[in-house]
């Protein structure tokens, strides 16, 4: 169906399936429908949605969806998935520390299993297991605490010891007498991959066909506020546009946002990197991530180890990082799976997180009526993708976080209640 | 890799160093007094500037003293580094803040 200029109810979609893809192949895939429109921004909205990676994405589907918002945009400066869901290592999970966060994650991973059904798009969701070792007495200790509180929270866990994690990860390194030895693991067997891009490109089809104007190349230079100092609207590269509410979403630049918007945050903008090699014949078929080390391992359809870095200590917009944390990644990487030593990198990358102080993210009101802010993911906001949204959506549409979001009010930088998961975050911020 | 210049050491490779966020942050003189939101802006609340930023560093593996430095968080570019105590040098505008748009082109 052709997109009209300025429509906003919903528009029907052709559903992907196998039908669609052999008749499709009969017409030299010439017919195959617009995935989603590309608007001219309209004067005004009721929602506006900075920044179109996977949360902002899933954020608008959600407020579209449940919760009968019709008149949403989403603004995003450069193009959909072009920043850090594009860029991250793909790894989902939910075996973090407190109950706060497991259950958040582990909402999020629920979502995960409906989701290429619920927006008929396949996002390659994989629940291959992740497994993260413990790589000294003291954090295997902490570990099997971290086991035991997931256990508490219904949620699936097991503790593997190396010659299980062996049997699982053949190419894996269990000599005792080497630098970082493995002392033993927890495997979530739920937990896996999905494929980034297929996530951002899924929802914003999915949050078009709810007739939500996406509008890429459109950077957010200023807000505006009412006397009385509720948001009115955004100022944009593509000029003024009013909104009832704004959720920001920016990965990368909430502390510029913020900035913006006249008043502070407590995140720092930091340099995260990663690597992929050359392709090679399927050899491990888990996610593996040690902590301790800062490295951690999967393999791609393609055939390409997926390695992931540390983050940079000072505080960076460059999208690149410095060479030693690549350098630190490859020299853990050789001596825990001997069989990487001769391979050859294809390419590396960096992305900027948002860190929080406890390492755990801000999905809250502001200081300004009607503007909202879910940021601070840090290293691991990818996994959290379809929860993050569903709990903004609700946010911005009640004016008030449900039980899952409220704990990571900002409030609690002043009240002291952190959620502090340095430990499960899986990378030191 | 970045060069950190050190101001007793000289520039060193940034793996030589820990960071220390935005510089020039005082300390409430009397923590006590301070009210929650006081405190809690001392505690956690940086700036988190895209572009010519004033932050501290420490020669961790080298001198083991503080300083100050003024680098761009988008270009890395070095545009001063001074010790602590000292004020914050004029350089002219070239620290300004140049408009978004065009440094993004």
């Amino acid at each position: 169906m052709a997109a009209s200029d300025g429509r906003s109810g919903p528009t029907t979609k052709q559903r992907y399936s196998l039908f669609a893809l052999a008749r499709n192949a009969l017409r030299y895939h010439e017919g195959w429908q617009q995935a989603w429109r590309s608007p001219e921004p309209k004067k005004a909205y009721d929602v506006v949605i900075v920044g179109g990676g996977g949360h902002g994405l899933t954020t608008a589907y959600y407020l579209a969806k449940l919760h009968g918002v019709r008149n949403i945009a989403v603004l995003e400066k450069g193009w959909i998935g072009g920043g850090n869901t594009g860029r991250n290592t793909t790894i989902i999970r939910s075996g973090y520390l407190w109950d706060e966060s497991i259950k958040l994650y582990d909402h999020a991973l629920k979502l995960w299993e409906g989701m290429s059904q619920e927006i008929n798009f396949n996002v390659m969701f994989s629940q291959r297991g992740v497994i993260n070792l413990a790589h000294s007495e003291h954090e295997w200790r902490e570990m099997r605490r971290r086991y035991e509180a997931i256990r508490l929270n219904g949620v699936d866990i097991e503790l593997v010891l190396p010659d299980q994690i062996k049997k699982l990860v053949p190419i894996i390194n269990i000599d005792p007498d080497i630098r970082y030895p493995v002392k033993g693991g927890i495997l979530q067997k739920r937990g896996g991959t999905a494929r980034h891009d297929a996530v951002a490109w899924g929802y914003a089809r999915a949050a078009d066909e709810l007739g939500v104007d996406i509008i890429q190349n459109c950077e957010v230079t200023g807000f505006e506020r009412a006397p009385e100092g509720h948001i009115i609207g955004v100022q944009t590269t593509r000029g003024f546009i009013a909104a009832n509410k704004v959720g920001c979403v920016p990965a990368g630049h909430s502390g510029m946002l913020a900035e913006m918007a006249g008043f502070m945050l407590p995140v720092q903008a930091r340099p995260l990197q990663a690597l992929v090699s050359e392709p090679i014949k399927p050899c491990i078929d888990k996610v593996v991530m040690s902590n301790a080390v800062h490295m951690y391992i999967s393999q791609s359809d393609k055939g390409e180890l997926v390695l992931g870095a540390g983050t940079d200590a000072y505080n960076s917009y460059a999208q690149r990082g410095s060479p030693n944390h690549p350098e630190h990644l490859m020299a853990a990487t050789v001596e825990l799976y001997p069989i990487t030593s001769r391979l050859r990198m294809l390419r590396q990358w960096g992305g900027t997180v948002d860190t929080c102080p406890d390492a755990s993210p801000i999905i809250s009101k502001t200081p300004v009526p009607g503007l909202y802010f879910n940021c601070g993911w840090g290293t691991g906001g990818f996994k959290a993708t379809p929860g993050s949204g569903h709990v903004f959506a609700d946010l911005i549409a009640h004016d008030r976080p449900n039980a899952l979001a409220a704990p990571f009010s900002l409030d609690r930088f002043r009240t002291g209640y952190l959620v502090d998961e340095h430990g499960a975050a899986g990378v030191a911020h | 890799m970045q060069l950190i210049p050190c101001p007793w050491c000289g520039p060193r490779d940034d793996a030589e160093f820990h960071y220390g966020t935005e510089a020039h942050v005082a300390r409430p003189a009397d923590p006590t007094a301070c009210s929650d939101t006081e405190w809690e802006a001392y505690l956690y609340l940086r700036r988190n500037t895209k572009g010519p930023f004033a932050e501290r560093w420490v020669h961790t593996n080298g001198c083991r003293r503080w300083f100050n430095v003024i680098r761009d968080t988008y270009t890395h570019e070095v545009l001063a580094s001074y010790k602590p105590g000292e004020p914050r040098p004029d350089l002219k505008g070239r620290d300004a803040p140049q408009p978004a748009a065009e440094k993004d082109a």
